[in-house]
């Protein structure tokens, strides 16, 4: 940057100096962004912080004293009747059906992903795409428009029904809104593009030189996918599976529009408790724990995609 | 001369020549089976539901299911709502403001952590920037709604200014992405002969960096803009009484007995946000 070469300072003390006014620039020039993220994002996480040791409110809100039952409340409660601990069934159940929500959600995200990108990364260039552009699309366009999509497919007066009752197959219509298997459905087509892209750039990348050698070698289909493709396009799976995972552990919308009031996902376990629940502090450290199972599951996925940046 | 100059005759035989090139039909290691009819299954109900949802909304009668005639009864209802009315203007309005303060920042901290040396603090300012991206919407939303409820009790001010914020920080990182991969493209040498052309930094900003930035700035302007338009978790949790956005007025419609002014107004959210990824996308891929 400065190009001052005879001067009568010590050598490098310019450069230092340039450096640090340089250093002060740069922050200067990101401080409105840092502003407003620190503001009206990460500051008032840090406040929640608090609020989850503080007593809950008699209309909400909260007392200023000090309470760890906001963080206990989470998974025991205090029995009505002779004020022994026991297990928050309900809390439990709604983690349960969380974790298992979002993993069988992940699952089938990856059985119809990887076959999906496959078929995307093997078009020829010119159409690949197109083909690419549809799977972005549903990515981009309104996660609540999506839902409703998906409720009025699969409501007691929806298409599906409608049609399975045309043929004959079934009698009554079937109550599938409401239940796990509508948040489950839901979840996979609203965030399968999130499976598809990674895999798509995984696949991109395979080296197809090596899935020849392996049918050289005599390699059946299934094996040269088994030992050759999986293992290569495996970074690609575990950062989709991640992706969905993540979203789907937080997930708000969706289990609400399609689950209900019954079938409660951790996303709405939280809102309860800022709504009907009136317990801030044990909204607040819900919402605490969430953030710490979707940071660890980050922090997993940048190692993985920064190994394989370093790899090649 | 002009026989060589002319380019048509090898043209015309290029498309013949590559032919041969194309791999043997019978077997190729890119097929494997039943990946290409799992991914038409794929297409067919990603788009499957849309297209059900468009079709219902130009649906004559009220219901959703029985098809009886082509009519845009719903969007001339939806249109004439006054609460839909109020709610479009307070959306594209909110929109606006998050993704103009947004995109100005976003600007000024691209140009801060790109193309430099690794200054102390870079990390922490990149991680920041992208924290709205890692952190759940629902715990963004409470921990909001905690602290704009105190400051609304604190001041007894209830207006825009809470969504205008809430929606500015969770649009900075996502006007921040195309913004530095745009910039990220561009080296230095344009800026350093323009100063050596005795430009001041700030001229050498105006007329050379900026026209430069200019396709990722409207990328991620328009970015932003939908990120804002499509939001529904953070704005529930931080509007006040009579704060409705489209997106949280569809979702409190949805516990009444939908009608297809609903489909009409996601058709239009529909179409909206497919021309804006569109443009998105034609913008920032023209220069690869």
């Amino acid at each position: 940057m400065s190009k001052q070469a005879e001067t009568p300072f010590p050598p490098g003390a310019l450069e230092r100096e340039a450096e640090i006014a340089d250093t002060r620039n740069r922050w200067l020039l990101s401080l409105p962004a840092i502003v407003i993220i620190v503001c009206a994002a990460a500051g008032p996480l840090l406040v929640m912080v608090v609020y989850s040791f503080l007593t809950p409110g008699d209309y909400g809100n909260v007392k200023w004293e000090f309470s760890l039952d906001g963080w206990t409340n989470t998974i025991v409660q205090r029995d009505i009747f002779d004020d022994t601990l026991i297990w928050a069934d309900a809390h439990l159940s709604i983690f349960w059906r969380s974790f298992s929500l979002s993993l069988i959600t992940t699952i089938l995200t990856l059985i119809i992903g990887v076959p999906t990108a496959w078929f995307v990364a093997t078009q020829p260039p010119g159409r690949r795409e197109f083909w690419l552009f549809l799977v972005t699309v549903p990515f981009w366009t309104n996660l609540l428009v999506r839902t409703i999509a998906v409720q009025e497919l699969i409501r007691s007066e929806g298409v599906i029904n409608l049609i399975l009752l045309k043929i004959g197959i079934i009698d009554a219509p079937i109550q599938m809104m409401f239940t796990d298997f509508a948040i489950g459905f839901g979840m996979t087509y609203v965030y399968l593009p999130l499976m598809v892209l990674p895999v798509y750039a995984a696949v991109d990348k395979l080296d197809f030189r090596l899935v020849e050698a392996a049918h050289d070698l005599y390699a059946g289909r299934w094996t040269a996918f088994r030992r050759v493709i999986l293992p290569l396009i495996k970074p690609g799976i575990i950062a989709g599976s991640i992706l969905v995972f993540v979203p789907c552990l937080g997930a708000y919308v969706t289990p609400r529009v399609l689950g209900g009031g019954k079938n409660l996902m951790f996303g709405n376990l939280i809102e309860l408790q800022f709504g009907a629940g009136r317990n801030w502090p044990l909204g607040a450290a819900l919402s605490l724990m969430l953030m710490t199972a979707v940071m660890v599951a980050l922090i997993f996925y940048v190692r993985i995609t920064s190994r394989e940046q370093a790899d090649g | 001369m002009v026989e060589t100059a002319r380019p048509t005759p090898t043209e015309t035989v290029a498309p013949a020549m590559t032919v041969p090139r194309r791999e043997p039909r019978g077997y190729s290691v890119r097929t494997l089976p039943g990946f290409a009819a799992m991914a038409i299954f794929t297409f067919v109900g990603l788009y499957a539901p849309i297209l059900i949802l468009v079709t219902y909304s130009f649906n004559a009668g009220s219901s959703l299911a029985i098809w009886e005639g082509f009519s845009l009864r719903w969007y001339y209802q939806a249109a004439a709502n006054e609460a839909v009315q109020d709610a479009a203007i307070r959306s594209l309005y909110l929109a606006f403001c998050a993704a103009s303060i947004a995109t100005v920042a976003a600007t000024m901290a691209a140009l801060a952590t790109t193309r430099t040396r690794r200054f102390p603090g870079k990390t922490m300012i990149y991680s920041l920037i992208n924290q709205p991206l890692m952190i759940p919407e629902i715990v963004t939303a409470v921990a909001l709604l905690i602290v704009f409820a105190a400051i609304k009790v604190w001041t007894g001010h209830t207006s825009m200014i809470y969504l205008i914020a809430a929606h500015t920080a969770f649009c900075v990182p996502f006007a921040y992405l195309p913004i530095r991969a745009r910039l990220e493209t561009m080296d230095t040498t344009l800026e350093t002969a323009a100063q050596d052309l005795y430009a001041s930094r700030w001229l050498t900003f105006r007329r050379v960096t900026l026209p430069l930035m200019w396709p990722g700035i409207v990328a991620g302007l328009m970015l932003a803009f939908v990120i804002s338009l499509d939001d529904v978790v953070i704005t529930e949790f931080v509007k006040s009484a009579g704060q409705e956005t489209i997106p949280t007025y569809m979702l409190g419609q949805l516990r009444r007995v939908v009608t297809p002014e609903v489909n009409a107004i996601s058709t239009v959210i529909l179409m909206a946000g497919v021309i804006l990824v569109a443009l998105f996308f034609r913008l920032t891929s023209r220069r690869r």
